[in-house]
């Protein structure tokens, strides 16, 4: 019977570029600088990396297909190199992957990279691409990723009878606690404190979000390497180990895009990962447990609706705990204490493992005091990719040995 | 008794009032204050010839079995297509199946009647149990231009058969010659037209007399006995001309709506034929004649079953519904007549994979769903696994058409960053009445009019044009639904 993946794998070592528009670098650069301090932190050598796992989303735009992009950068000696694609999941899928390596008892040691470089595309935002085949580019409307994520606000209103003021309000406090937060880490995109006036007051991109509720389009990159807790108690004795506590991937059935019951107002696909990863690390209550989150906010209302998904906040009541500041850096549950993919950036492929390594790092103490997460107990990480009714949801917990 | 079934009119919702173009262009050319009164019907930026004809046809078949229609004539002098059948794809949106005999009808503004009088001819000669004319019209003028002025958008359609026939068709009569008071050569987008004084005087004034003078004699009318004569001219004082000519009193004068609409090209006739219709009375004697390198016309005696006929009022209240478009260069932009700056995502490629079209023709032309046969559930697009989680049963489905189902509105924004001529982007989650789910573009409407659970309707468009390759590929929208009025 699978147990799943509670306490089989230790993170060893974590890396990340600095994040925003690297117009002189390519993928290649943004891996290496990510590979540097990942491979220092682990403690060991190149040699000694057994395979490895890519996350890229805009292969068009940037390392295109397979493995060899990854390799031909570090020059990896032959060993297995697999590219991932799963939407925004794609950095933690490549986490994923090399953790299931792990775990099996295929490989001691396996390398976990995400890379996007979106900054040759030629304009803002994400590429249009016809990311659900075909058939779907026949029949959708030509849209954008604010366009596709502002639609859960208007069935949010709707559901719980919330003024559409009142959600402007909490997601230009989810912005404001984004940019406090980010302005604190150097390696952040975007890192200017903000007033709320000036996110609330910002031209609209889609109704109701305006140019403060949509994240950076960012290059950046970030990396793991992961082991077995015997072998990093042997390669790191004495020192804290962080372990994975739960890893959930849920992908949408077509329920919300086909079937009548979905009504707009939520992630499903959130909502099963989450229930999933908090049985699999031992989680009763998640709002008494969880320490600290990085949640995929590609736009603010995904923040503010994600916590209801993730079972933090209790149905129709996130946005007050976002305007209590339930989620900020001296709150209950800090929420994107490393400023979030609004002001770290969201090289898509990265994004994954840039969550990961934040959690890695608050759970290590290894930030300034200022940056520090007070009681980080677990960690969680959540993605959300695609759009809201189709999806691959990807959620982490981490914690300390 | 064979005549015509069902009439429909349809005219975009935009209006350009005449003084908008004359105040922008009439620097250039001062004389076209001469036609510069009233508002001139203008497509929407997602609409053309096939999509106004679609319209107009869904109207006139409201009610109508769709599988009776055994033939589908379309009419137009500004289709999108020189090849790939224009009819086909209405046929397909209108969804008369595929057992149906399709004509394109065009080169003249007298197409529209060229296309009813085959339609008629069809059932006469036992061929089929009805059939649909579709015509529809998208003509340009150069900017600045007289026919910038008078040139219009709209359709109109007609159902003819031989049950329950409104108004019989008594005969036709038709002249044609080589008379070149315009012409569009084959790689032109324009009109290009003769001295208007000889188009007046020796073009309207000269055959429009003659033909109906000629249809009188030779059913053995008096024109004192017809009810109305319908005709289209854009010229005021012509028509003054003809009318004195012909000795019509001002009841038998069909307006020629001129100032809500301007001309309609081929679909002109039939929109003027279909509100002569709207207040016609058993026994009214109808002579309809089309203009375009000489003339068509036709003669109807509306029967008693016209007082049964339901939406009497199907080109009025299309006319009615209107809004002014007040801007001259969204108009040009929309007809690709200015270089605008469309961005780096306006240009990204729009190839059109027409294999993948047929299989999908259902969905994407005939917006087709499935219903499972197990459990009802409606879905779309078709699948072969129902989506419904308590069922999951596999190729156990039968198909739906929704087109004409409406819907509700589950979600919607306003996107300035999407690519569009028309920004911003207005879509949204629909719900189809009675199951399946769609992510739509809405057309025809502003976010003030959207709200969550409000009824929609379906409207086939235009959802991209590949300028690249010459192709407009069309899909549905949702508008919402029309008012009803409580005490209805």
């Amino acid at each position: 019977m699978a147990d799943g993946i509670r306490d089989k794998v230790v993170v060893l070592g974590m890396g990340c570029s600095v994040f925003g528009e690297r117009w002189e670098d390519d993928a290649s650069d943004l891996l290496l600088e990510a590979y540097q301090e990942c491979i220092t932190d682990a403690g060991i050598e190149k040699r000694d990396i057994q395979a490895a796992w890519i996350g890229n989303h805009i292969d068009e735009v940037s390392i295109g297909k397979g493995g060899c992009y990854l390799a031909n950068t570090l020059h990896l000696p032959f060993i297995p190199v697999t590219r991932v694609e799963n939407f925004c999941a794609s950095g933690t899928e490549a986490f994923r992957g090399a953790c299931y390596a792990v775990a099996s008892g295929a490989y001691d040691i396996v390398l976990a990279a995400g890379v996007e470089k979106l900054k040759d595309v030629g304009y803002g935002g994400l590429p249009d691409s016809p990311v659900f085949g075909q058939l779907y580019r026949m029949l959708s409307p030509n849209a954008t990723a604010p366009g596709m994520f502002a639609l859960l606000a208007t069935p949010y209103a709707a559901r719980y009878n919330v003024p559409m003021e009142k959600i402007k309000e909490a997601i230009t406090h989810i912005s404001w606690k984004s940019h406090q937060n980010g302005a604190k880490n150097p390696r952040a995109h975007l890192r200017k404190e903000i007033s709320e006036t000036q996110i609330a007051d910002s031209p609209f991109v889609a109704y109701p979000l305006g140019l403060f509720d949509c994240c950076g389009v960012s290059d950046g990159s970030a990396m793991a390497i992961v082991t077995t807790p015997e072998i990093a108690a042997k390669l790191k004795p004495n020192q804290d180990l962080v372990r994975v506590k739960a890893l959930q991937i849920a992908v949408s059935s077509g329920e919300e895009l086909l079937y009548n019951r979905w009504d707009g107002s939520e992630l499903m696909t959130t909502r099963h990962a989450a229930k999933l990863a908090y049985e699999e690390a031992g989680i009763v209550n998640p709002r008494e447990e969880i320490g600290m989150i990085e949640a995929h906010d590609c736009f603010s209302i995904t923040e503010m609706v994600t916590m209801e998904d993730l079972l933090l906040s209790p149905p129709g009541q996130a946005p007050d705990d976002i305007l209590n500041g339930f989620y900020d850096l001296d709150g209950q549950i800090p929420c994107q204490p490393d400023g979030g993919l609004k002001c770290f950036g969201h090289p898509i492929g990265a994004s994954g493992l840039r969550m990961i390594y934040e959690i890695y790092n608050q759970l290590l103490r290894r930030w300034p005091e200022e940056r520090l997460v007070k009681n980080p107990k677990l960690g969680l990480t959540h993605n959300l990719g695609g759009v809201p009714s189709q999806n691959v949801c990807s959620i982490s917990i981490l914690g300390l040995d | 008794m064979i005549g015509i079934c069902s009439y429909a009119g349809y005219i975009p919702r935009y209006r350009l009032n005449r003084m908008t173009i004359f105040s922008a262009m009439g620097w250039l050319n001062p004389a076209t204050i001469m036609n510069a009164a009233g508002d001139k019907a203008v497509a929407n930026y997602d609409e053309d010839s096939i999509t106004m004809a679609v319209a107009a046809g869904a109207k006139c078949l409201h009610g109508f079995d769709h599988s009776e229609i055994d033939a589908l004539y379309f009419a137009t002098t500004s289709a999108p297509f020189k090849e790939r059948q224009n009819a086909n794809l209405i046929a397909g949106a209108l969804n008369c199946g595929e057992e149906i005999r399709t004509a394109d009808f065009g080169g003249s503004t007298k197409s529209g009647t060229a296309a009813l009088l085959a339609s008629l001819e069809f059932i006469s000669a036992g061929s089929g149990r009805k059939a649909i004319t579709c015509a529809a019209d998208h003509r340009l003028g150069r900017v600045g231009s007289v026919q910038e002025m008078v040139f219009a958008d709209g359709g109109a359609a007609v159902i003819v058969g031989s049950e329950n026939v409104i108004a019989e068709f008594k005969g036709s009569y038709s002249l044609s010659c080589d008379f070149v008071d315009h012409l569009r050569g084959a790689n032109s987008r324009y009109d290009r037209q003769w001295e208007e004084r000889w188009i007046r005087d020796m073009g309207y004034e000269k055959f429009i007399p003659q033909t109906v003078e000629n249809i009188c004699k030779k059913y053995g009318l008096d024109i004192s006995d017809v009810s109305r004569i319908i005709y289209p001219c854009y010229y005021g004082g012509a028509r003054k001309t003809i009318n004195r000519k012909l000795g019509l009193q001002p009841a038998q004068i069909q307006d020629e709506l001129m100032m809500d609409v301007g001309d309609t090209g081929s679909s002109h006739p039939l929109l003027m034929l279909g509100k002569a219709l709207e207040d016609a009375v058993p026994g009214d004697k109808l002579i309809m004649v089309s203009y375009g390198y000489g003339c068509d016309a036709l003669y109807f005696e509306v029967t008693d079953k016209i007082n049964h006929y339901k939406d009497r009022l199907r080109v009025t209240d299309s006319i009615n519904k209107q809004i002014e478009l007040d801007n001259f260069y969204k108009y040009l932009t929309w007809r690709d007549m200015l270089p605008v700056e469309v961005g780096l995502r306006g240009e990204e490629e729009r190839l059109t994979r027409w294999s993948l079209v047929w299989r999908n023709r259902k969905a994407i032309v005939s917006l087709q769903g499935t219903r499972c046969l197990e459990c009802s559930t409606q879905q779309y697009p078709p699948q072969r696994v129902c989506v419904n989680p308590d069922c999951g049963a596999v190729d156990r489905m039968e198909p739906v058409s929704l087109a004409d189902k409406g819907g509700k509105i589950v979600s919607f924004t306003s996107d300035m960053l999407a690519a569009t001529t028309n920004p911003p982007a207005i879509y949204g989650n629909i719900d189809f009445n009675g199951g399946g789910r769609c992510l739509m573009d809405f057309t025809d409407c502003t976010m003030d009019e959207l709200q969550v659970g409000k009824p929609v309707d379906f409207t086939f468009r235009i959802k991209y044009i590949d300028s690249k390759r010459d192709t407009t590929f069309y899909f549905w929208k949702a508008v919402p639904s029309e008012e009803v009025p409580a005490n209805g």
